[in-house]
C-alpha cells in the first residue's frame, strides 16, 4: 500500500490495465501530447506511444462512436471525456449505440468500452462546466454507470471497467482528483462493479452517499458522533446496476435513511433509491426517506451561490437529524 | 458516351491531386479514372432532364457494356442473381408488411439495389459492411441468409438478431455485417472505428459504411471524415444519393447539394457514380478498396440512385409525382444490366429463366421459414441487455 491521489490512481489503473492488454487504448482531448487536461493520462503517451494513446479533434460525437465502433469488432477502447459536460454531445452514440448493440443484434456485438472523465462541480467554472449527469446514463439498461469516492476505489474499479465486457460510464469527481489514499500496489487488485460499500457502520441512521457526498457524509457522521446519532455511510460505488441489498440490510438495521447525493433532485438516483427503499422495506422505516440534493438551478459562478447549490455537511447533518426527530 | 459535368471533374480531380501529391502509389486516383467511373452529367439524373428515356438508357447501356468485357461471366451472373433476389425479397416483404405479418417500419430498397450489389461485391468476405435502416439489400447482399432476414422481419427466434432487432436492425457477425442502425448517420461513426480497429490490429480488411444523402448534414458525417483522413483509416464512405431525405428533397435540405465536393474540406479522394449502374459503382469501390487495403486511405463515393417506393410502407408520397418516379423507372438497374448482358450475349434465355426460377424459389423458401419459425421465447426479454451481467438481487429480474 502507498498514498496516492485520486488522479494517481486512476493513471496506474490505466497504465497497468493498458501493460495488461494491448487491445485497450486511450482517446481523447488532449490525452497524449498535453499529458491530460487534468494530468490523468500524465506520461501515457510517453511510454505507451502514439498507437494507444490518441488525441483527437474536439469531436465527442465522432469519437464516441468511433469508439463504439472499434469496440464491437474486438478492441477495448477508454475514451477520455475532457469533462461529462462534453459527453452530452456524444449521447447519441453512447445510448443509441453503445448501449443497446448487444440487444438489437441478438447478443451479437457487446461493446467493452469504456467512457471516463470528471464530473460533477468543480470550482466556479458556472453552469455548463458543472453538472452531475450519473441519473441520465443510469437510466439506460446496457450501460453500467460507476463514480469512485476514494483513490482506492478509483483504482480497482477502473480495472475492472476496463476488463468489463460492456460500456461502463466512469465518472470521476474533478473535486476529488486531489484526494489522497491508500492504494495497494498489486497490478491484480480490483474491485467488483455492481457492489456497494459500507464506509462506517452505525446504527441510528443509514446515509447512503456516491462520489463528492461521501466525504460529506462521512464527516456528517463524525459530526452526529458527538450529537450521540450513530450514522452508517454506505457508498454505492457503482450506480447501475444498483447494489440494493446493501442499502436494504442497512435499512432494516438503522430503520432512517438520508440519501445524499451531489445532483439535482428530480428524476435523480436518490428518488430512485428511495421508491427502491419504499418498495421493499417501507415496513422497517421509523421516518420518511429523506434526500439531499445539489440545487434545482444551473450551477451558478459566484463562490458564494456556488456553496449553496452543492450540499454540504451540515445539511446533511440536518437531514439526519430531522428524520431522528431530534429537531 | 457518358457526358461528364465539366465542374464537378474538376472538383473531384483536384481532391485527387492533392492525395495524390502524398499518397503511395497505389492510392493515387487519377483524373482520368474518375471519369472513366461513368460519372452522370447532373442533367441526366435531376428532374430538369431534357434527354428522352431512350436516350438515357442507351447512353448508360454502352457505358455498362465497356465494363462488362473486363469481369468473368461467373461474378456477373452472381451480381444478376443478387440484384433479382432483393428485388424479389423486397416485393415479397412489402406483400407481408401489409398483410400484417412484418410490424414497425419497412423501409424497401428497390430502385438502389445496384449500389449495395455493387459496392459489396467489391471486397472480401472479411470485409466489413455498416449501413443504414434501409439494409435488407445489404444484409444480403454480405451473405446473410433470406431465411434470417425475412424471420427477423416477421420478429422470429431464427431471426438474424432473434427477432430483437427488425426491420432496421439486422446483424451477422458470421459474415461481419455489423447492423442496421436507425439514427441518421449513427452509423459513420461506427464504421470509423471498426476501420481504425483494422489499422490498430494491422490486418488489411476495409470497411464500407453506407447512408443516405440526408446523412450528409449530419455532424457524425463531418466528423467522422475528418478523422478518417487525418488517421488514415480503411473506411469507404459510400453516400447513397437518393434525393429525398424521407420527404424532403436534396434541394430543399442542403445548400451546397455537391455531395463528392464535400471530400475536399477534409482532403479525401472522391468519386460521383452512377448508381443505376451496378458495375460502375462495382468499379468505384474497387478503387476504393485499393487504396484502402494497400495505404489505408478512405474514399468518399457519391452514388446518385433513385427509390422507387416509399420512405417507408407508409409514405403517402406527396412530394413528388408519378411521373418523376417513372422517369428514374426507365433507368431501372435490373432493367439496364439485363439489357447488357443480353446484347453481350453473358447470360442466354434460359440462364434468366433459370435464376428468376431459383430466385422465386429463394424468396418462398424464406417466407415459408419465416412463418413456420417460433417467436421468441419471453424469456428473451432479459437475455442480450449486458454481456457480464451483475445481478445483486434476484427480485429485481435478471440485470
Amino acid at each position: 500500500m502507498t498514498v496516492v491521489t485520486m488522479r494517481e490512481a486512476l493513471n496506474q489503473a490505466l497504465r497497468e490495465e493498458m501493460l495488461r492488454d494491448e487491445n485497450v487504448f486511450l482517446m481523447g482531448e488532449e490525452v497524449g501530447a498535453y499529458q491530460g487536461a487534468y494530468k490523468i493520462t500524465k506520461g501515457l503517451l510517453d511510454e505507451l506511444g502514439e498507437k494507444r494513446v490518441i488525441d483527437t479533434p474536439i469531436t465527442e460525437l465522432g469519437f464516441a462512436g468511433l469508439g463504439v465502433g472499434a469496440a464491437m469488432v474486438g478492441l477495448r477502447p477508454v475514451i477520455e471525456f475532457m469533462t461529462f459536460n462534453f459527453s452530452i454531445l456524444a449521447t447519441d452514440q453512447i445510448i443509441n449505440s453503445a448501449a443497446k448493440m448487444l440487444y438489437m443484434s441478438g447478443g451479437q456485438f457487446n461493446i467493452p468500452i469504456v467512457f471516463r472523465g470528471p464530473g460533477g462541480s468543480a470550482f466556479q467554472v458556472s453552469s455548463q462546466h458543472s453538472q452531475a449527469l450519473e441519473s441520465w446514463f443510469s437510466y439506460f439498461p446496457g450501460l453500467k454507470v460507476v463514480m469512485p469516492s476514494t483513490p482506492a476505489d478509483a483504482k480497482g474499479l477502473l480495472k475492472s471497467a476496463i476488463r468489463d465486457d460492456d460500456p461502463v460510464i466512469f465518472i470521476e469527481q474533478e473535486r476529488m482528483y486531489g484526494n489522497k489514499g491508500e492504494v495497494p500496489e498489486d497490478a491484480d487488485f480490483t474491485i467488483p462493479l455492481g457492489v456497494a460499500d459500507i464506509k462506517r457502520e452505525g446504527t441510528d441512521a443509514t446515509i447512503v452517499a456516491r462520489s463528492l457526498m461521501v466525504p460529506v457524509a462521512l464527516k456528517a457522521a463524525e459530526v452526529l458522533e458527538t450529537q450521540g446519532v450513530s450514522c452508517e455511510v454506505i457508498d454505492l460505488r457503482t450506480i447501475r446496476p444498483l447494489d440494493i441489498n446493501t442499502i436494504i440490510a442497512s435499512v432494516r438495521k438503522t430503520n432512517r435513511v438520508v440519501v445524499a447525493e451531489e445532483s439535482h433532485p428530480f428524476c435523480g438516483v436518490g428518488g430512485e433509491i428511495c421508491q427502491e427503499i419504499t418498495e421493499r422495506a417501507f415496513d422497517y422505516l421509523d421516518a420518511p426517506v429523506k434526500r439531499v440534493s445539489g440545487a434545482d438551478v444551473p450551477m451558478p459562478y459566484a463562490k458564494n451561490l456556488e456553496d449553496l447549490a452543492i450540499p454540504n455537511v451540515d445539511q446533511v447533518v440536518a437531514a439526519v437529524r430531522e428524520i431522528a426527530y431530534l429537531e | 458516351m457518358v457526358r461528364v459535368n465539366s465542374r464537378k471533374q474538376q472538383t473531384v480531380a483536384k481532391s485527387n491531386y492533392e492525395i495524390g501529391k502524398r499518397a503511395p502509389e497505389p492510392s493515387r486516383v487519377g483524373a482520368e479514372e474518375t471519369t472513366a467511373t461513368g460519372v452522370m452529367d447532373d442533367e441526366s439524373a435531376d428532374m430538369v432532364d431534357s434527354s428522352s428515356p431512350q436516350q438515357r438508357r442507351e447512353s448508360l447501356k454502352e457505358a455498362q457494356k465497356n465494363r462488362l468485357a473486363d469481369i468473368d461471366r461467373e461474378t456477373l451472373i452472381n451480381i444478376y442473381h443478387q440484384m433479382l433476389l432483393v428485388r424479389r425479397f423486397e416485393e415479397k416483404s412489402a406483400e407481408a408488411y401489409s398483410a400484417g405479418k412484418i410490424g414497425g417500419f419497412c423501409h424497401l430498397y428497390i430502385g438502389q439495389e445496384a449500389v449495395a450489389i455493387g459496392a459489396i461485391s467489391a471486397i472480401r468476405k472479411d470485409d466489413y459492411v455498416l449501413t443504414s435502416y434501409r439494409e435488407h439489400a445489404h444484409a444480403i447482399a454480405k451473405g446473410m441468409s433470406p431465411d434470417s432476414v425475412m424471420a427477423e422481419l416477421f420478429g422470429k427466434a431464427t431471426g438474424c438478431s432473434k427477432g430483437k432487432g427488425g426491420s432496421m436492425h439486422m446483424f451477422d457477425k458470421e459474415v461481419n455485417f455489423l447492423g442496421g442502425h436507425a439514427i441518421v448517420g449513427g452509423q459513420i461513426p461506427l464504421a470509423t472505428g471498426v476501420a481504425f480497429a483494422s489499422k490498430y490490429k494491422g490486418t488489411d480488411q476495409v470497411t464500407l459504411c453506407f447512408f443516405g444523402e440526408a446523412a450528409v448534414n449530419q455532424g457524425a458525417f463531418h466528423e467522422s471524415l475528418n478523422m478518417a483522413q487525418l488517421w488514415k483509416l480503411p473506411c469507404i464512405y459510400i453516400c447513397e444519393n437518393n434525393q429525398y431525405g424521407m420527404g424532403t428533397s436534396l434541394e430543399r435540405a442542403m445548400a451546397s447539394q455537391d455531395i463528392s465536393q464535400k471530400a475536399c474540406a477534409y482532403d479525401i479522394a472522391a468519386e460521383f457514380v452512377d448508381g443505376m449502374d451496378v458495375l460502375a459503382v462495382r468499379e468505384a469501390t474497387l478503387r476504393a478498396v485499393e487504396r484502402a487495403r494497400t495505404s489505408y486511405f478512405p474514399t468518399l463515393l457519391e452514388v446518385r440512385t433513385y427509390r422507387f417506393m416509399g420512405h417507408s410502407m407508409s409514405d403517402p408520397g406527396n412530394y413528388r409525382t408519378r411521373a418523376e418516379i417513372e422517369r428514374h423507372q426507365e433507368r431501372d438497374p435490373i432493367k439496364l444490366f439485363t439489357a447488357s448482358l443480353k446484347e453481350e450475349r453473358v447470360m442466354s434465355d434460359s440462364d434468366f429463366q433459370r435464376i428468376e426460377a431459383d430466385v422465386k424459389e429463394q424468396v418462398e423458401h424464406a417466407l415459408e421459414f419465416a412463418e413456420q419459425s417460433p417467436l421468441p421465447d419471453p424469456k428473451e426479454l432479459y437475455t442480450d441487455v449486458y454481456a457480464n451481467p451483475i445481478v445483486p438481487d434476484s427480485k429485481r429480474g435478471p440485470q
